[in-house]
């Protein structure tokens, strides 16, 4: 697949409680998104370790999303929060290993912001295509 | 507790790409509780490097082990097999266990992966500050536990200094004056005395000075 038709793979971590509740949603308002994101769900983002992220990106996620609860709203109090720090962290460790940190984002979203997730998955899509594939995974993306 | 920091990824990538195996080696005592060089942190530097090995085209293929300590003979023969299979070690140990393993293994390069920072403790969560600089002769008794040597910025055994403002130190302004400290430390345990006491100018010879220091306990040897 050269750049041109280049479709990113986008790894999105969704806390159980909001964003994965909201894709449901967007499912139920028939709202799409395009089919480069991947789904998992987590019982909260606080609960990603910095291993699940590098992992991702070393068997070659274009980027990663990470969608956690509002600020405040976490159902866990602040595992959002503790989300928020180690995701700075790792786009540090990012840089040093040669990806862009924009490869990596994280979003705050409601149970009840389909919206805000679909378009999130959007914008998410076009900072990746922009920037082109994986260092690690050139060769490789949907359909390969 | 031994305190170090994580070596950048890309100045460890510079240093094994012209290797083909590499066994990255953590250690789980003192740099597993610093979170620098724990089984963690074994899995997130070695996925970094096999990104920017990736990247850079190089065929590095790295293995991940940790053992219990890196400064013990006995755990070291754990990681013999596993050693022996790489053609370099990067280790994350501190000064010592890179240089444990150095030593055992001759023929094998072993790289530091870490910087060691300091002997300190863990204040808060994420905050780790040095309390102890290892100079050989410990005077803490006369200082009510708060040590001068490591923690005044000028080292004083005869303080305060004067420059203090606020009960901060004139050099470090983030830190707090260690006099200070401990004038009140010693007041609270009723030995408020002891500042009186007028210091000789310490043994540095039992410091750093004049190469590594050695302990020999007969009573314990074979």
């Amino acid at each position: 697949m050269d750049e041109k038709t280049f479709e990113p793979k986008i790894v999105a971590f969704c806390c159980h409680y909001c964003a994965y509740a909201s894709a449901d949603l967007a499912g139920s308002m028939r709202l799409q998104y395009p089919p480069n994101v991947r789904i998992i769900r987590t019982p909260c983002t606080g609960r990603l370790e910095v291993e699940y992220y590098m992992k991702a990106f070393e068997n070659g996620a274009d980027g990663v999303l990470v969608a956690g609860c509002l600020e405040g709203g976490c159902h866990f109090i602040e595992g959002n929060l503790i989300a928020k720090k180690r995701v700075k962290g790792i786009q540090k460790i990012m840089e040093e290993c040669g990806l862009e940190k924009e490869r990596l984002q994280m979003i705050n979203n409601s149970a009840a912001m389909a919206k805000n997730l679909v378009d999130a998955i959007h914008v998410m899509i076009y900072v990746v295509k922009q920037l082109g594939p994986s260092p690690v995974n050139k060769k490789i993306g949907i359909g390969h | 507790m031994i305190v170090a920091q994580r070596k950048s990824i890309s100045d460890i990538h510079n240093i094994i790409k012209k290797h083909e195996n590499i066994l990255v080696l953590g250690c789980g005592t003192c740099v597993t509780v610093c979170l620098a060089g724990g089984e963690r942190e074994v899995s997130i530097i070695s996925s970094a490097l096999r990104i920017a090995s990736k990247k850079s085209g190089d065929k590095v293929k790295i293995s991940e082990l940790t053992i219990e300590r890196q400064c013990d003979n006995v755990f070291i023969e754990t990681a013999a097999e596993e050693i022996k299979k790489n053609d370099a070690v990067v280790s994350l140990g501190c000064g010592a266990g890179v240089q444990a393993i150095a030593e055992r293994y001759p023929n094998k390069p072993v790289y530091a992966g870490l910087d060691t920072a300091f002997l300190g403790i863990l204040e808060s969560r994420g905050v780790w500050t040095e309390k102890c600089a290892q100079c050989g002769e410990c005077l803490l008794s006369d200082f009510g536990g708060i040590c001068p040597v490591t923690r005044c910025a000028k080292h004083m055994l005869n303080g305060p200094c004067g420059g203090s403002r606020e009960e901060r130190c004139e050099i470090k302004a983030d830190q707090p004056c260690a006099w200070q400290l401990i004038y009140k430390r010693l007041k609270e345990i009723g030995e408020v005395d002891k500042i009186k006491k007028i210091h000789v100018p310490k043994d540095w010879g039992k410091s750093l000075n004049g190469g590594s220091r050695i302990i020999i306990r007969e009573d314990h040897r074979i």
